[in-house]
């Protein structure tokens, strides 16, 4: 492990597009190519036919079925959508939620990993379990004390039980997968940042959080995106409109059974765009991050 | 490393300084909830008034119930889809895009496979529901109209609503959903890997598959582990995806232990019922999680450093 590390720490930038890197492109890389890009296209043709139907007309839709192209660019059931739901609000409220807790989550991730994996502290694995259980325990099994502890601290029906809430079930993830990370953490690094005369939180914000940056920034779209679509308990705490999620509020309408085929295609339209819209925007964060957060 | 006993001890408690937080936090989210959770599981309780104490009685109705065990049964095969396929695809997925597509035709091609593929991991579980309850209905969904096309007609099929059917159906649609989720894990681990290693072996004559064995799978074990962990876990837990695409049904054939203690707790109004139901879940999960960890531990401590 060591070896390859302080290997690595003198190989070139990855990302460097050099000539060197892109040779002998045989028939079989080419098939490879096509069969893998085969596969993403099967796997995107559910978001095609909701886009489809969600800028159809419900005669457009009848007559012609789910499959076939729209005939224009009609946003009408888009508009009904956002203005039944009060869709701005509603996306506001799950930018604050999923954002505050991505932040919060992979910040406590981090100073629970540094304890376990850097720190090694006695019976780690035992309070590795224990932290876990955040994740592991059914929240059907948690909704109903979660819902009564609110009530009695005055916090029912707010967004900050839930991004409390979440914010410790996430770093459950974060947690095991950063500790795992860090246990295999190079200790000559440590020991050099150690003689250089680095404290203790020195050590975890200069040295260690640099080199762990890729899966910190994986961690903090996991967490968005898990956030994002949890179901369950921002159903049971969030009961006022002016509160509601993305989720929640699809999920509702859903159930109310008060939406035709087009109007469920751009419901769904709305609730799928913001998160991959974040995840475009990462794609390329995590590319920058990657060469300026290369070991030195 | 026994030498340093006092120091270490010292060093200990530092740390322990970071861990303080999570643990506080911890308690009052997830510890004192889970707590009461089991209290209840002791009780009859319709969710108001007061839960009467009937002691061990939910426990003797769950080992006599059949549906329970039919439950957990369902729950291994929703493991094959949620944990063991994905976990398997991805991780072939995440080699050949780095080693292959990441060296040959550039990093960029291989982020965007990356991305579509990883796209139905950002879908709302409600969403993804709804569109696969109408891709797979039995009238004019477009999976027999796909099957019609291609003169299969005779396979066309009311695909959820067949108990024969049904749960391998949800099945397929969570390979769908979960298949990014190892694949992103992967892949950002792969990037610790030197690429030299890869170009060393390249030139020594080794083949596609024997890189695969010999580099990329050890190299990303700890990632490996982490993933089938979690994903088996997630799967146990498997709720929003039953609730959307099946609600347990057709006659039980996709129920699950945790949407059989959700009916419990709002449909049935039998909370402590429904609580014991959850208590013996965790209790699975976190047995399982205690044999997993020990697991990895005995092998990362194993694997040469």
């Amino acid at each position: 492990m060591t070896a390859t590390l302080t290997e690595k720490a003198g190989a070139p930038p990855r990302t460097g597009r050099g000539k060197a890197r892109r040779r002998r492109r045989g028939p079989s890389a080419y098939a490879v190519l096509v069969a893998l890009t085969a596969f993403a296209g099967v796997m995107l043709i559910p978001f095609v036919v909701v886009l489809f139907n969600a800028l159809k007309t419900p005669q457009e839709y009848s007559t012609e079925g789910p499959l076939s192209p729209p005939d224009g660019f009609n946003l009408d059931a888009v508009r009904a959508f956002w203005e039944r739901t009060d869709f701005g609000n509603v996306l506001l409220n799950s930018v604050l939620i999923s954002g505050s807790v991505a932040v919060l989550a992979v910040l406590l991730s981090v100073l629970n990993a540094y304890a376990l994996g850097i720190g090694r502290i006695k019976g780690r694995m035992w309070v590795l379990v224990l932290l876990l259980m955040a994740n592991t325990v059914p929240q059907e099994a948690l909704v109903y004390p979660l819902y009564y502890l609110s009530k009695q601290v005055g916090l029912y029906d707010t967004k900050l039980s839930v991004i409390i809430v979440f914010t410790v079930i996430q770093s459950a993830f974060g947690t095991y997968l950063l500790s795992s990370v860090l246990s295999a953490f190079p200790r000559p690094l440590l020991e050099a940042a150690r003689i250089d005369g680095a404290g203790r939180r020195q050590i975890l914000w200069r040295v260690v959080v640099p080199v762990v940056r890729p899966t910190l920034s994986v961690l903090l779209v996991f967490f968005f995106v898990w956030t994002w679509n949890e179901f369950l308990i921002p159903m049971t705490f969030l009961i006022s409109n002016e509160n509601q999620t993305v989720s929640v509020a699809l999920g509702v309408l859903q159930g109310q059974r008060l939406m035709d085929a087009t109007m469920s295609s751009a419901a769904s339209l709305l609730g799928l765009l913001p998160t991959v819209v974040f995840f475009l925007i990462f794609q390329r964060t995590l590319a920058r991050g990657l060469t300026a957060g290369a070991i030195k | 490393m026994t030498a340093q006993g006092r120091g270490r001890s010292r060093e200990q408690w530092g740390y322990l300084l970071y861990l303080l937080p999570g643990l506080l936090l911890f308690t009052a989210v997830i510890g004192v909830p889970f707590l009461m959770n089991i209290g209840t599981s002791f009780t009859e309780w319709t969710g108001v008034g007061t839960p009467s104490w009937i002691g061990l009685g939910n426990y003797r109705e769950l080992v006599k119930d059949e549906q329970f065990w039919a439950s957990f049964g369902h729950n291994a095969l929703i493991i094959l889809g949620m944990a063991v396929i994905p976990t398997m695809i991805g991780l072939v997925l995440a080699a050949a895009l780095t080693d292959l597509i990441g060296r040959h035709f550039g990093p960029r091609t291989a982020s965007v496979l990356r991305a579509c593929v990883y796209l139905p991991q950002v879908l709302p579980i409600v969403i993804a529901g709804v569109v696969w309850s109408w891709l797979l209905a039995p009238e004019d969904g477009a999976v027999n109209a796909l099957l019609g096309k291609l003169g299969l007609g005779s396979l066309a099929h009311d695909w959820l609503g067949d108990p024969a059917t049904a749960l391998w159906s949800v099945i397929g649609v969570m390979v769908w959903i979960q298949i990014g989720f190892p694949l992103v894990i992967f892949m950002s681990g792969l990037q610790r890997v030197d690429p030299s290693l890869y170009e060393a072996a390249e030139i020594d004559g080794a083949t596609w598959g024997r890189r695969f064995w010999h580099i990329t799978v050890p190299q990303i074990r700890p990632e490996i582990f982490v993933v089938l962990l979690w994903t088996t876990i997630a799967a146990l837990k498997a709720f929003a995806q039953i609730f959307v695409l099946t609600k347990g049904g057709p006659g039980g054939a996709t129920n699950v232990p945790s949407y059989y203690s959700w009916v419990n707790f709002f449909e049935k109004s039998d909370v402590g019922y429904g609580s014991a139901i959850a208590t013996v879940l965790t209790l699975v999960i976190i047995a399982l999680t205690v044999v997993f960890l020990r697991m990895q531990g005995r092998d990362l401590e194993e694997a040469p450093r």
